[in-house]
């Protein structure tokens, strides 16, 4: 039921390059596209993470609902751009309205029930997805053709969109983040809600807002990834897993460090998978680096080391 | 918590009255509805083993469809290739899923919560991808699974093939249900509740947090792999995408529904994730999902004990206690 197969890019590659270096270099490039990929999701992860000290397990479903709503709009005639601006939109606004109404309750209640929550969650985005769009694949359109994107033998147009889409992502987040009011204060309301609130700063739409916008970049990234590993309701597992792994690696309370583990694991995933243990076991990979990860150095290259007082 | 120190005359003869009503029902029902009531035993089994860690340990897994496959992969590959008698395979999946968890609970100590319940739902997405992997095809028959004969009631006893898996899984069931109860209700039991709710507190007294916290994992799986052992013999068929990430979800499902840090809410979920999803199955494929999800939230939110303790409030307020 889980396919992340960027297998058939590696294929195409290995059959269609003759030169071992062209198809290297053709690995790594096309491991960067997927890289763009988890780089996104984990960072949405993060943006949740940093503000709660919750792990969002439905991150990867809101995404795949989002894909569907584009599907639907794209379905009814809507030109792929609109369809993509009304996504977010949408997503924006879902994402808000799920920590209102359903994270809220549980602000403050112990881990096992946010847990809970968020399988919950995540359970009940897979069937409604499932019951409106049936679970037969679908194929999803990529608005990136071969036609304004110089033609090479490395990458596909689509993967060179994605990484150019990736990077626009990173850069509006970076000057939201970086230059306007809003974005500073939802950053100290992270960093500390109860000066926060002091200083005048509504903490818990904040917080809300970051919600919104987790869910915002999970719709992007599942529009990016829908062309690659088709539409379904459970396509989002075996990338979310990958997106735990950059998110874990580049240290999960540290957006650059996410960004920057999300592309060290793709193209990693990619090099693995095409040259040494085949693209059968890409799940067992993500497992390994998790927990691995989690053992070694749980606060990631770039994380904050938690200390605890007794 | 809710374990007490000893039985009262008045409970030991209530549980043994439902014993012996659970152990004459199948002959009143036909072998299809026997064969649930048989899976609806064998989920209560692994809910045990899930709450012993969760429930009364705090330890979240979202991975216990792993154990259950291990445990499952065990039986039918013991049947398949050597010829093991289906009843001598519970003890050997048993202890092959005690040291898996044994071995996977090391690492987890140094996880806690979220991190925890993330490395768990890795091993339960990346399960179905390892039992396909080829290079173990020849053990576990990769996609194809493996199909297993269902056992015959011995001594000629005049019982169909699914009452007398019945009666076996239930005297099964109960001899786990006793051993758990012992070990729950004493010094054991204490020192993991104490490690749950307070683990530095817990330590400063003296119990040792990682060989108790890693024991309970393996003790947690070792019921979930008997519990996959007795699914696969009850099925007669494993196969790679049973073991998927919705089956540990259920499980989840199960213990918050039936009672978290409860013995008899093991048999509450178990017969919650064992029925509501045939009934629900009737409107349409997604709705037992959208169900368990809908339910979830409701009891986190309104009824955080789960039907053990509703059940045991209404009948506190009805006995007048």
């Amino acid at each position: 039921m889980l396919f992340v197969s960027f297998a058939l890019n590696a294929f195409d590659v290995l059959t269609t390059h003759k030169n071992p270096m062209e198809a290297l270099l053709h690995q790594i490039l096309s491991g960067l596209s997927a890289g763009g990929i988890y780089a996104s999701l984990a960072l949405a992860l993060v943006m949740i993470y940093q503000s709660t000290h919750h792990i969002n397990f439905a991150q990867g479903e809101m995404a795949m609902f989002s894909t569907y709503l584009a599907w639907t709009f794209i379905d009814a005639g809507f030109p792929y751009w609109a369809a993509f601006v009304l996504t977010l939109a949408i997503s924006f606004v879902a994402g808000v309205v799920i920590e209102r109404i359903v994270i809220r309750p549980v602000e403050h209640a112990p881990v096992l029930s946010v847990v809970i929550v968020f399988i919950a969650l995540l359970v009940i985005l897979n069937s409604i997805a499932g019951w409106i769009y049936s679970y037969t694949i679908k194929s999803f359109p990529t608005p990136f053709t071969g036609d304004f994107l110089p033609r090479n033998p490395y990458m596909s147009p689509h993967e060179m969109g994605t990484i150019g889409v990736t990077f626009v992502v990173l850069i509006l987040l970076y000057a939201f983040f970086r230059f306007t009011p809003l974005g500073l204060a939802m950053r100290a309301a992270a960093q500390n809600p109860v000066s926060s609130r002091l200083a005048g700063i509504r903490v818990g739409w904040m917080l809300a807002l970051g919600w919104g916008l987790a869910a915002t970049i999970g719709a992007v990234a599942g529009m990016m990834i829908a062309p690659v590993v088709y539409l379904d309701p459970n396509m989002m597992s075996g990338v979310l897993l990958y997106a735990f792994a950059a998110a874990l690696l580049g240290g999960i309370d540290n957006p650059f460090g996410a960004v920057l583990g999300g592309f060290i694991v793709g193209v990693a995933e990619n090099l693995l998978g095409a040259y040494v243990i085949g693209t059968e076991l890409k799940l067992t990979v993500a497992l390994v680096l998790i927990v691995a990860v989690l053992l070694f150095k749980p606060s990631g290259f770039f994380g904050r080391v938690i200390v605890t007082r007794v | 918590m809710s374990v007490g120190t000893g039985l009262s005359t008045r409970r030991l003869l209530a549980v043994a009255l439902v014993v012996i009503a659970l152990a004459i029902v199948p002959f009143f029902l036909s072998d299809y509805r026997t064969f649930q009531f048989t899976q609806a035993i064998i989920y209560a089994i692994v809910l045990l083993g899930l709450n012993i860690l969760t429930g009364y340990n705090g330890q979240i897994s979202l991975g216990h469809g792993a154990f259950y496959a291990i445990g499952a992969y065990t039986a039918a590959i013991l049947m398949d290739r050597f010829g093991v008698p289906y009843w001598a395979t519970l003890p050997v999946a048993g202890v092959v899923c005690f040291v898996f968890g044994f071995l996977f609970g090391l690492p987890a100590l140094r996880l806690q919560g979220h991190y925890l319940a993330l490395a768990t739902f890795a091993l339960a997405v990346a399960t179905p991808q390892l039992l396909k992997y080829k290079r173990l095809e020849e053990w576990t028959g990769g996609v194809q699974g493996i199909v297993i004969m269902k056992p015959d009631p011995p001594f000629g006893l005049p019982l169909s093939q699914d009452r007398w898996l019945y009666l076996f899984t239930l005297v099964v069931a109960v001899a786990l249900f006793v051993i758990a109860w012992n070990i729950l209700r004493g010094r054991t039991g204490r020192a993991l509740i104490a490690l749950r709710d307070n683990p530095i507190a817990a330590e400063a007294m003296g119990v040792n947090g990682a060989l108790y916290k890693s024991t309970a994992f393996g003790v947690s799986a070792l019921y979930t792999g008997i519990g996959g052992a007795l699914g696969a013999i009850a099925v007669q068929f494993v196969a790679p995408d049973s073991f998927a990430v919705f089956l540990s979800i259920s499980f989840v499902v199960g213990i918050v529904v039936g009672g978290l840090a409860t013995l008899s809410g093991a048999i509450y979920g178990a017969l919650f994730i064992q029925f509501v999803p045939n009934f629900a199955d009737q409107i349409s494929k997604a709705a037992p999902w959208a169900i368990y999800g809908g339910v979830l939230l409701v009891f986190i939110y309104a009824m955080p004990g789960g039907v053990a303790w509703m059940l045991r409030s209404v009948s506190a307020k009805l006995l007048g206690r």
